[in-house]
């Protein structure tokens, strides 16, 4: 990402960014609310044009606010249609974040913290080399965080290319960046 | 892309059942409410039948389109269909499939029991069944753009019916016609291929441009 800038309702959110992550880099976007936090990773996935500046992304696989998880579909039968993306098993993703027991009941019942997991679930699913990370460890429980740390962790150590934008710190090596108007 | 998007949204659409049955009561309560507003002139009825059973058809399948794409929206499924899916217009025509299975294809299992209760004559159940196979994929379709297009604004309700009417009419005249030219003994082939021809036209660009909306609608959220 090279210069930058992206003005929302007439609010200027943040100007002249420049970010260049290579292979196994890992960047947190600290940012008070409201600074465009978000809004930088979703013109990072493509899901928001409305910006200046020069964006190149590799494929990527994004967790954002809403973790993509249908509630009346079990958690087993939400990530099945990504195993289509080529690499890892719905089952094996499942028990890498601990819910191989809550495979069949409906997403619906599972409470916040677990809805995340299978979220994050998603992630180990099409070998896709940029995560794009915003707020991984809202509602997640101290076991949780962990195993975003882990993920995070073991991705990079891959080469892969880790995004996050979080008010917390993942607790890996990870460059810090701040948005500023 | 398209098979495993069908799979899924028929298992949702099976654990909603209620949601999905909605617009097929509509259909039928308000057919039902004709009939007896008619009570007394079921022979005037039967001339009117074909219209009223065709505007119930497009204001049904109205109702069931509205919610094609929220649920989605809301939970954030959409999102990850445009970013992941391989290539998103399949996914988006396996979701249009579903829709249309519990609108159009449900509608014409129903149609024999809307007629019956309108005194329809039963001659031209046919060309009335017919009529409806061929034209509520273009219903369908075209209404999964403007479903698309409204998916992000709240009370997008009016709005869609106010944008996909004017879209419907062609489908809406050439039903009709189709069905009171075959009552009337002059064949409707014509209006036939028409519907067949909207629907194909329907199924070739639409996808794309459902497409392209929900983009739009995810920007904006």
């Amino acid at each position: 990402m090279t210069g930058l800038a992206c003005t929302r309702g007439g609010r200027r959110l943040f100007g002249g960014f420049d970010l260049t992550l290579g292979a196994g880099g890992c960047a947190e976007v600290h940012g008070a609310n409201g600074s465009g936090k978000s809004t930088l990773l979703r013109i990072a996935a493509g899901l928001f044009s409305d910006y200046s500046g020069e964006v190149e992304a590799a494929p990527c696989h994004y967790l954002g606010h809403r973790n993509g998880v249908s509630a009346l579909l079990s958690p087993l039968e939400n990530l099945r249609p990504y195993e289509r993306l080529g690499t890892g098993s719905a089952w094996e993703a499942l028990a890498r974040v601990g819910l191989q027991d809550e495979w069949e009941n409906p997403s619906g019942q599972l409470s916040q913290g677990q809805q995340r997991r299978v979220g994050l679930a998603r992630l180990l699913l099409g070998d896709k080399p940029l995560w794009l990370l915003d707020e991984p460890l809202t509602a997640l429980d101290t076991d949780g965080r962990r195993l975003v740390r882990e993920l995070v962790e073991s991705h990079c150590g891959g080469g892969g290319v880790v995004l996050c934008a979080t008010h917390q710190t993942l607790g890996c090596s990870a460059t810090e960046v701040h948005l500023e108007p | 892309m398209f098979a495993v998007q069908f799979r899924r949204d028929w298992l949702s659409l099976r654990r909603a059942k209620d949601e999905a049955i909605n617009p097929l009561v509509f259909l039928f309560l308000a057919a039902t409410l004709f009939a007896i507003a008619f009570g007394g002139e079921p022979r005037r009825l039967a001339g009117l039948a074909p219209a009223i059973i065709w505007v119930l058809v497009l204001l049904a399948n109205l109702l069931s389109l509205e919610a094609l794409f929220r649920r989605d929206f809301e939970d954030g499924t959409l999102e990850q269909l445009l970013l992941l899916a391989e290539p998103p217009f399949a996914a988006v025509l396996g979701k249009v499939a579903v829709q249309w299975c519990m609108s159009g294809v449900a509608m014409t299992v129903l149609a024999p029991v809307v007629a019956l209760l309108l005194n329809l004559p039963l001659a031209v159940l046919p060309a009335l069944m017919l009529g409806l196979l061929l034209g509520t994929p273009a219903l369908s379709l075209i209404g999964a753009v403007g479903a698309a297009l409204t998916v992000g604004l709240r009370g997008g309700g009016v709005l869609l019916a106010l944008l996909l009417l004017p879209l419907y009419l062609p489908v809406l005249v050439f039903g009709v016609s189709a069905t009171l030219d075959t009552m009337a003994g002059v064949g409707a082939a014509a209006q036939f291929y028409w519907l067949a021809a909207i629907s194909a036209m329907a199924l070739t660009l639409a996808p794309f441009a459902t497409t392209a909306a929900l983009r739009i609608s995810v920007e904006q959220s």
